[in-house]
């Protein structure tokens, strides 16, 4: 059941994601202070990293929040992913938003050479953490030549170029490789799931107050219909990242029930995205395809997160490799987890 | 952009894990369904809880504490939680176990009894219901009256001592086998303003004077369904189940533990494991098979979600109806991947395997999404929920 914890937590991060919902484009500074200012902005990590402990179940709460608001921060990036990786490696981690990537650069010594593709948010952070073959690399974004790049949603998905000294090299615990890939498919996972909803909300809020016919179109069983399947996909997606979180929380993500679980989770929020974006869009009619409205908010960062951090199809061909290996008698276990 | 979302209702309840204590349990039902299938005592099939009757392995089940589960010990059941006859419910399914004989009596008819019946009629079913002897139909659906459930015109008629009941119900699986039902009917004259108001249910005995049970045979000739007739059937007073004209309401409050359940989404998976068993040793197929596994693991998480939020005393209807209307529609999906994957044709005369299986899911798949509400209908519930309606 959702503890009174969990529904003090929702209402402070649909207040402060809904305070600072716009449809500019770019990184929103003042929200990440705000973020910053309520402990939200490294909401998982140890007190000793600046965090406030919390679980990866209030990371739920709050990342499916700032799907919905198209909160425009790298929360992710920096709590889960860079926070939680510079920590792991023992590296000090600098104030501000942060950034995460796997790549591969030449290491030597302290001396790091290459190009990262498709870094998140690379040109508003202050600190990018690279998981790379054995190391982990704490790259100052001023010493690295930054080009800039976008994703479907204009978020910034940048190429970062380093020639030199980097601000730490240390070498990679292990198994970090693997639980970094699966905390940032859990966390696009999570934002996927938050993104639906605001969609369908949008569609919900048109479809009652858009009149056609001499009635709100949200009255014709055609349309009701639509937005019935819409939200069923966006249970389906809401059900399926906060289960993956709490299984993460629960097992840690070493646990094989964990991959299966954030695996599923990525599978099944990428399906129900472009579901809700469709049906989105057709219930909103032409004023939807418009850059004035807002519905583009969501649907195309709903197009854009479903692509990222594995796509829907790369993890049911892992979740069908573990299903095909394990054998007909192995595939009841696998769903139950024992 | 405006600063708050319109507000959405609560589509699908927080995450549930099933307590610990439910793993020894779980092994446990999983080692007897092994051992039945090596002494060949069946064999696995799709849709088991309309198509498979067997009252040996109902009355085993019972046997084993395993029916009735959560009917308290007073009335011969074992004072179990939801959650852990929902272990044994999706364990049985996912074998592809026979439950038919006892499904209906198990879900729907003692939790039923515990909550609208008198002490003489939980006495009297109860404990026959957990020891897995006592089956039961439910008598909703009329000729003339489906979907739209409020326009039953089975009447009953006061007189003395009890009501007489006239009318006809259609799609009684199991009739022709079990003791009893639940008919609905309606016990005052229909008031177009107040269309559910009027209706009472009542238990009536099979094998009672004026019963009359015809087969219905479902496309492939198999008899599952009946048509009940009733001519003036005696009802004595005792045995009218709960409030003279509470009938909707009571009919009605079953319907989130009726739609969440593990059999809104297992129906088939018989066919997958068949299907994952088929393509062994290939490659090629890990995406689609992913991909429907993907999509039960998530129905899983959904329908647990709601069985621990019914656990706590709520009724989510809302996200029950959600689960059986992607639940069924998955159970379909399952069939079409095969279809996608193996080539091998359906064959109804298989003695087991992939063919006989697909050929037993394609039969039996427009039942899938239409029995106990239609998908159409759900998606109107929705609606509503969303406030379009």
């Amino acid at each position: 059941m959702t503890t009174s914890v969990n529904q003090e937590l929702q209402e402070l991060a649909e207040s402060v994601f809904g305070d600072a919902a716009s449809s500019d484009t770019g990184f929103d500074a003042a929200l990440w202070r705000t973020l910053e200012e309520t402990g939200l902005a490294r909401l998982t990590l140890p007190a000793g990293a600046g965090g406030s402990e919390g679980t990866l179940e209030d990371a739920a709460v709050v990342l499916a929040a700032a799907g919905a608001h198209a909160a425009r921060v790298p929360l992710v990036e920096t709590d889960l992913l860079a926070g939680w990786l510079l920590h792991a490696a023992g590296v000090p981690l600098p104030d501000g938003p942060l950034t995460a990537v796997a790549g591969e650069l030449e290491v030597d010594g302290t001396t790091v050479r290459g190009e990262l593709r498709r870094v998140p948010w690379a040109r508003a952070v202050a600190g990018v953490a690279v998981l790379t073959g054995a190391h982990v690399v704490l790259l100052d974004p001023g010493a690295a030549e930054i080009t800039e790049g976008t994703n479907l949603a204009e978020e910034p998905r940048d190429t970062v170029r380093v020639d030199g000294p980097a601000a730490a090299v240390v070498a990679a615990p292990d198994g970090v490789a693997a639980e970094l890939r699966l905390r940032g498919a859990l966390g696009r996972a999570l934002l996927l799931a938050g993104a639906a909803r605001g969609a369908l909300a949008a569609g919900v809020r048109y479809a009652g107050e858009r009149v056609q016919f001499g009635r709100p179109i949200g009255r014709f069983q055609a349309v009701q219909q639509q937005l019935a399947l819409a939200a069923g996909e966006v249970a389906a997606a809401s059900a399926a990242a906060s289960a993956a979180a709490r299984a993460a929380a629960d097992a840690g993500f070493a646990a094989p029930s964990t991959r299966l679980a954030v695996a599923a989770a990525k599978s099944r929020t990428g399906e129900a995205a472009g579901a809700v974006a469709r049906i989105a869009h057709q219930v909103h009619g032409a004023i939807g395809f418009t850059r004035e409205h807002d519905l583009r908010l969501w649907t195309t960062r709903l197009w854009a997160w479903r692509e990222e951090d594995g796509s829907d199809a790369e993890w049911n061909a892992e979740l069908g490799s573990t299903v095909l290996a394990a054998g007909p008698s192995g595939l009841w276990p696998l769903i139950t987890g024992s | 952009m405006t600063a708050t979302l319109h507000r959405l209702p609560d589509l699908v309840p927080p995450p549930t894990e099933l307590p610990p204590r439910t793993a020894a349990l779980r092994a446990d039902v999983r080692a007897f369904l092994a051992e039945e299938q090596m002494a060949g005592r069946w064999t696995p099939r799709a849709d088991v809880w309309l198509s498979g009757w067997d009252e040996r392995f109902s009355r085993e089940l019972g046997r084993r504490g395993w029916l009735g589960m959560t009917i308290p010990k007073e009335y011969g059941g074992h004072g179990a939680s939801a959650l852990d006859r929902y272990v044994v419910t999706e364990e049985l399914l996912a074998a592809g176990a026979p439950v038919a004989a006892h499904w209906i009596a198990d879900r729907q008819i003692g939790p039923t009894l515990l909550r609208f019946g008198t002490e003489e009629q939980r006495q009297r079913f109860l404990p026959g219901i957990a020891r897995g002897e006592v089956y039961f139909g439910i008598g909703m659906s009329e000729p003339d009256a489906g979907s739209d459930l409020a326009a039953v015109r089975t009447r009953a008629d006061r007189v003395d001592g009890g009501w007489e009941l006239t009318g006809t119900k259609v799609w009684t699986s199991g009739a022709h086998h079990a003791h009893a039902f639940f008919a609905l009917a309606r016990s005052a004259p229909r008031d177009e303003r107040h269309r559910h108001a009027g209706l009472s249910q009542f238990i009536v005995l099979l094998d009672a004077p004026g019963v009359q049970i015809r087969p219905i045979p479902l496309l492939t000739g198999a008899h599952h369904f009946n048509e009940v007739v009733f001519d003036r059937v005696f009802v004595p007073d005792d045995m009218v189940l709960g409030e003279i004209g509470a009938g909707w309401k009571q009919v009605t409050s079953e319907l989130a533990f009726e739609r969440s359940g593990p059999e809104r989404f297992l129906s088939t998976f018989p066919l997958l494991v068949a299907l994952v068993g088929e393509l062994a040793g290939s490659a090629g197929a890990e995406r689609e098979i992913g991909g429907l596994v993907a999509r039960l693991w998530t129905l899983r998480r959904m329908s647990l979600a709601v069985a621990g939020s019914l656990e706590s005393g709520e009724a989510p209807e809302l996200a029950a109806a959600v689960v059986k209307e992607l639940g069924t529609r998955y159970e379909n999906e399952v069939i079409d991947v095969a279809r996608l994957l193996v080539t091998t044709p359906p064959d109804p005369g298989a003695e087991a395997g992939f063919a006989r299986l697909l050929a037993d899911a394609v039969l039996h798949a427009p039942g899938f999404t239409l029995r106990g509400g239609t998908n159409e209908v759900l998606r109107g519930i929705v609606a509503r929920g969303l406030g379009l309606r």
